[in-house]
């Protein structure tokens, strides 16, 4: 069988294509930008590059429209992520990320739904101290954003300790094997010696790797990467919403490899069809060894034929979907010179964490914390902040960022585990096995006021949301179902609502499209079942659907399966059903 | 002579008060009246003082005596030359002194009007009159633009000046240690220097109309009952450059008679999360006919706190309606309204404590008032109010009508212009920041900083009227290039600046500095700023915040950092500017300045000096400093 010729889809270079290639491997003039004291922001461009070094500029958006009165400028700030394989962090390096976060952020941590620590509200003029102090503790900000491979996820549940451990260090070297190799990062934040990169790269250089940059090329990727590793039966890192994933698989408690998903995703644009959130495609299974061919060699598939010309078709999942999954196996079998091995059986039970005390292997104990939305803030209810700090001073385990944006205080030495449960009761810090379940199962976004992207709010508006839910749950019966709920200010996915079995995506300030019917395991997208509805509209809605899953659901049947069964919405099976 | 109707051009009943009164008066009291008229028909006088006259009829009608009949014979003839030299910080000196000039002229005197610095030294010695207007500043210290003149004059190159005669205006204010220091100082050295005086003294109060008005009718009193040498045809005046700015504003309303404009647009500046609070206000000129240039000030009377007077009138068991001093608001003569609109009641001064002292028989107060007290008394004004003053030193023998008969008028609170007239027609802008503090156990903050922040809202009224400051204006070129700089409100006439730079079209340069506390919240003006640099009309701005870093920073510091290109500019003939605190910033800012002439101009620390100086002098190193 011959090859099918296939062609990039061509069109002219989106004006972010051209900058990539300006910028000088990512130095662009973000050097001047920095020392311009007048304002507080930067140029577009500059902000484009700045992703590429894991920060973009946002503004309190609360108070845009006041400061714009007031002869302000808005009040932009910097959010920066850190990189945070699998989401492990060490004690010295949470008490760092803590120190900065109250110096130079705005007195929170942010953990994200991809596992990375968020720092916001940094100002310009502290940036740069910002991320050498990151840098000093062995983390990096370099590609937590950009177009390029993101920071990779890894189920954090240490509880299959020995498999766990060797899936994590897989996603390190994924991560140190896929980081972009300019000298910039360096020059520009650690005053790192400038490297003389040859002449500044040109136009018509192609996409092809060089010297600087071998698997990404002058112009990088042409949208965000994103790479989960998810260790059955935890789907917790929703690997199907990944541009590339890997379901690990073990064999008598032991790692044999990993079955390969491709073209997952869940951005999308309101009022585009062409734009939709997919789901991964199991594609064969590869050994350990051979995981970072497979992911270069992807890379540079998507290189070569991602939609350069516009930026919300870019993604990994429309270039797959454009040509077919058939060219796109062929032609990484091709890249690889081998060929991937049939995939292999496996099961998964939840996307959701699994709260509180457990016990691993190696004898040590893991606390897993509930936490709002994934922000380490100090509230009047707990001092959850001020609590792992103190926990952090002590403790000589790590800390586990999870995909549901809560924390496993890990491996914690027996002799420790007393004292830390004291920390946790005296600061307030808890499994949340007080709160109703769908609180616990929820995810927001950050949204209002620091994202530029938000049309409504989702951090901030979630819990009382949930709140105006709690009477029916209790009343139903439902108060401790696990219910996935999630919400979004845009749809841009970063709450990877269309796996949420109820979501809602912002469509206006107090307005949201309203999902139901994904699987609980992460394995079917949800359905729109009712379109730009405020709060009202909603409770009306969602409570006889509650009501009506509680007395008609059969056993162990999840909510999202209900909605289908009972017709409320129809199944999803592959994303470009998602708007018929 | 007797009077007649048919002899002059009075009516019956003038000439009969006329002849009634004349025969009475003693040579020196001609003397005055002389000079009172001759200033009256000048038509300077107040409307005021012209009802006081009609009120007091038997005290001062004529002057038709003319100056032979009246000379003295005993002086020498002295040329009828006068130089009138001001020291003005704000402009109030400039005008009182041009009033002297003109008056003087009308005499037939040929008069030199100048800035201090201005003058020729080395023509003093030959100058016959000699008339000083000077305010004071700070700590006692001279006006900018006297600076030069009052070195030279305390120096040892200062020539005796037997023969010449003088008289000097002395402005302050008395809630200041040092009042009226400058003027005092001039006063004492020039009879030092063997100069006589022709007219006393007078020290003026923040209310200086009346006494300055006195002053300007004994000097005019006493130069005609001197003998004249030769007569003079009145000429042509040879004024000095520095007082060239013409006075724009004509129109009805003045300090005296203040404009109730309607305030359109009251922002604050400062953002949420600020400690400071800054009031842009955008005021209506509309049908005031008041004009202005950048670089002028507006004046505003404003209104105490409510909550003061009324704790004040509570205090004295008073009800507030007590009818005080007839007003031109006529009905609203009544004590609560006086001491909200009329009266100074947040500063206490040794006038007003010795003049309280009289209606109370409180012993620690007559102890206070006390020479050997100074201190002490100092130290007990100081951020204290009338209120104090009444609960801490009854029991108190006081009507409402003779507390007012103490207090001080309400001075008008003068501020930089933060707009240009060419960009805002008929709209003036200011910038205010509120003063507020904690003293003696009260919250106490300015009069018109809390009122415009707390107690004034869009659509509001504020009495204003213009205030002159010709020694604060923006080069005659506009090719010159401007340096500016202004930190926290002193930024504000450089908005008027450079909005007037943009109107004309001007190509010269500008370069402007800027500081204040934090970046995010109190950068004053930033999106304009900021729009002037993208569109050219602002060439540099250097900023710097002090809360914002370990190691404050302040404005001074980006001018070293800059000394290279800062002093390059000077050489291309760059005009300098400072506006704001006087205090520290001003100091600081001429330390740096000097540091970077003599680093850069490779000069010693008298060259530098002297290099400043003749900045000064030729107009192209300003302040307006408060």
């Amino acid at each position: 069988m011959t090859k099918q010729k296939v062609q990039p889809v061509g069109g002219t270079p989106s004006d972010v294509e051209q900058l990539k290639i300006e910028s000088n491997y990512l130095r662009g003039s973000l050097v001047e930008t920095l020392a311009n004291r007048v304002t507080g922001g930067m140029s577009d461009l500059d902000n484009r590059l700045m992703k590429f070094h894991g920060s973009y500029m946002q503004d309190d958006r609360d108070v845009r429209n006041e400061r714009q009165k007031q002869k302000l400028e808005p009040s932009y700030q910097f959010m920066l992520r850190v990189v945070t394989p699998g989401g492990v962090s060490t004690p010295e390096q949470w008490l760092e990320i803590d120190k900065l976060a109250q110096k130079y952020g705005s007195g929170s941590i942010r953990l994200t739904t991809r596992q990375a620590f968020q720092l916001h509200g940094v100002l310009k003029w502290n940036l740069k101290q910002t991320i050498r102090q990151i840098n000093d503790v062995m983390l990096t900000t370099l590609a937590a954003c950009g177009d390029v491979n993101r920071n990779v996820m890894c189920t954090p549940n240490p509880e299959q300790s020995e498999v766990h451990a060797e899936v994590h260090r897989w996603s390190e070297q994924l991560t140190k094997h896929l980081a972009p190799k300019t000298p910039a990062y360096h020059e520009i934040w650690l005053d790192g010696e400038k490297v003389d990169t040859g002449d500044k790269p040109k136009a018509e250089m192609g996409l092809a790797g060089n010297a600087v940059e071998p698997m990404y090329g002058p112009v990088y990727l042409p949208r965000k990467f994103k790479i989960g590793i998810a260790v059955p039966p935890s789907n917790d890192i929703d690997v199907y919403s990944q541009d590339l994933g890997y379901i690990a698989i073990m064999e008598k408690g032991k790692l044999v490899g990993f079955n390969v998903t491709v073209g997952g995703g869940m951005g999308m644009t309101h009022g585009d069809n062409n734009t939709y959130p997919q789901l991964g495609k199991v594609i064969g299974f590869c050994t350990p060894e051979q995981i970072l061919d497979v992911a270069e060699k992807t890379i540079t598939i998507q290189r070569d034929y991602g939609n350069r010309s516009v930026r919300k078709y870019a993604r990994f999942k429309y270039t797959i979907d454009r040509h077919g999954l058939d060219w796109f196996v062929e032609e990484l079998h091709e890249r690889l010179g081998w060929q991937l091995a049939p995939s292999r059986p496996f099961h998964f039970e939840s996307n959701g964490d699994r709260y509180g005390w457990s016990k691993n292997k190696n004898g040590k104990w893991n606390f897993a914390i509930y936490v709002n939305s994934g922000r380490i803030i100090d509230t009047d209810e707990s001092k959850l902040m001020t609590g792992l700090r103190e926990i952090a001073k002590i403790h000589t385990g790590d800390f586990r960022l999870t995909a549901n944006q809560n924390l496993i205080i890990g491996n914690v030495a027996a002799p420790k585990k007393k004292k830390i449960a004291e920390l946790m009761a005296q600061y307030g810090i808890t499994d949340g096995s007080e709160l109703v379940a769908l609180r616990r199962s929820s995810i927001s976004c950050v949204a209002l006021p620091t994202c530029g992207l938000a049309m409504a709010e989702a951090e901030r508006y979630l819990p009382t949301l949930i709140e105006k839910l709690e009477p029916v749950l209790t009343e139903v019966g439902l108060r401790d179902e696990e219910i996935n709920i999630r919400m979004t200010g845009c749809p841009n996915g970063c709450g990877r609502p269309a796996l949420g079995e109820v979501s809602f995506i912002g469509k206006s300030p107090g307005k949201y499209n309203m999902y139901l019917g994904a699987g609980f395991s992460g394995d079917r997208l949800s359905k729109l079942y009712r379109e730009n509805i405020g709060e009202t509209e909603i409770l009306d809605t969602l409570r006889p659907i509650l009501s009506h899953y509680a007395s008609d659901r059969e056993h162990g049947e999840h909510f999202g399966d209900f909605v289908i069964r009972s017709g409320y919405v129809k199944a999803v099976a592959d994303g470009t059903d998602f708007h018929s | 002579m007797q009077l007649k109707v048919t002899n002059s051009p009075f009516n019956e009943a003038q000439v009969e008060l006329l002849n009634k009164l004349l025969p009475t008066l003693t040579d020196s009291q001609i003397q005055w009246l002389n000079g009172y008229m001759a200033f009256y028909r000048a038509g300077t006088a107040s409307a005021e003082s012209a009802i006081a006259l009609q009120e007091q009829t038997a005290a001062a009608v004529a002057t038709l005596i003319p100056a032979e009949e009246a000379a003295q014979p005993a002086a020498p003839a002295l040329p009828r030359e006068a130089a009138v030299l001001f020291g003005s910080q704000t402009g109030n000196s400039q005008r009182l002194a041009g009033k002297l000039a003109a008056q003087l002229k009308e005499q037939g005197f040929e008069v030199t009007l100048s800035a201090m610095n201005a003058f020729k030294t080395n023509g003093l010695k030959k100058t016959p009159y000699l008339f000083i207007v000077a305010s004071t500043h700070g700590e006692g210290d001279p006006p900018d633009n006297a600076l030069t003149f009052y070195e030279f004059l305390f120096s040892k190159r200062a020539p005796k000046l037997d023969g010449m005669k003088f008289s000097v205006l002395a402005l302050g204010d008395t809630s200041y240690e040092f009042f009226c220091k400058t003027g005092q100082d001039f006063d004492n050295r020039l009879a030092e220097l063997g100069a006589e005086r022709l007219a006393p003294r007078i020290d003026c109060d923040v209310d200086f109309d009346g006494p300055a008005s006195q002053w300007l009718a004994s000097v005019i009193g006493a130069v005609t009952a001197s003998p004249a040498a030769s007569a003079t045809v009145a000429g042509a005046a040879s004024v000095a450059p520095a007082s060239s700015a013409a006075t724009t504003t004509e129109s009805e309303y003045s300090r005296s008679n203040p404009f109730q404009a309607e305030v359109l647009a009251t922002i604050n500046l400062n953002g949420r999360g600020s400690d400071r609070e800054t009031r842009h206000l955008e005021i209506s000129l509309e049908g005031s006919g008041l004009t202005y240039e950048p670089g002028d000030c507006v004046g505003i009377y404003p209104q105490n706190d409510p909550a003061l007077v009324d704790a004040i009138i509570a205090e004295m068991k008073w009800s507030g309606s007590e009818n005080v001093v007839p007003t031109k608001e006529g009905a609203e003569g009544q004590l609560r309204n006086a001491l909200l609109a009329q009266f100074e009641v947040t500063v206490l001064t040794r006038p007003l404590l010795e003049k309280a002292a009289a209606f109370s028989e409180n012993a620690k107060l007559a102890e206070l008032i006390l020479p050997d007290n100074k201190a002490t008394l100092r130290a007990y004004t100081s951020g204290r109010d009338l209120l104090d003053l009444l609960q801490d030193f009854g029991p108190w023998k006081l009507s409402a009508a003779d507390l007012v008969s103490i207090l001080r008028k309400m001075p008008p609170r003068l501020y930089s212009i933060a707009s240009s007239g060419n960009a805002h027609p008929e709209e003036v802008h200011v910038t205010i920041r509120k003063v507020e503090y904690e003293a003696h156990g009260r919250k106490r903050g300015g009069v018109c900083s809390v009122q415009v922040s707390e107690r004034l809202e869009e659509g509001g009224r504020l009495p204003i009227f213009i205030q002159n400051n010709p020694n604060f204006k923006l080069p005659a070129n506009p090719d010159t290039p401007v340096i500016m700089i202004g930190p926290g409100t002193g930024v504000a006439p450089f908005r008027a600046f450079m909005e007037e730079r943009e109107e004309l079209g001007a190509s010269g340069k500008s370069w402007l500095f800027y500081g204040d506390r934090h970046f995010v919240t109190d950068f004053l003006y930033q999106t304009d700023w900021q729009r002037m640099l993208k569109d050219g009309v602002l060439t540099k701005l250097d900023v710097a915040f002090s809360r914002d870093t370990e190691e404050k920073v302040y404005v001074q510091h980006r001018i070293l950092e800059q000394a290279a290109e800062l002093y390059k500019w000077l050489q291309e003939g760059a005009h300098v500017y400072v506006c704001g605190d006087e205090k520290h910033m001003a100091h600081d800012v001429h330390a740096a300045l000097l540091s970077v002439v003599e680093k850069q101009g490779g000069l010693n620390a008298e060259a530098a000096a002297a290099y400043l100086a003749d900045l000064q002098v030729s107009g192209r190193y300003q302040r307006d400093v408060y």
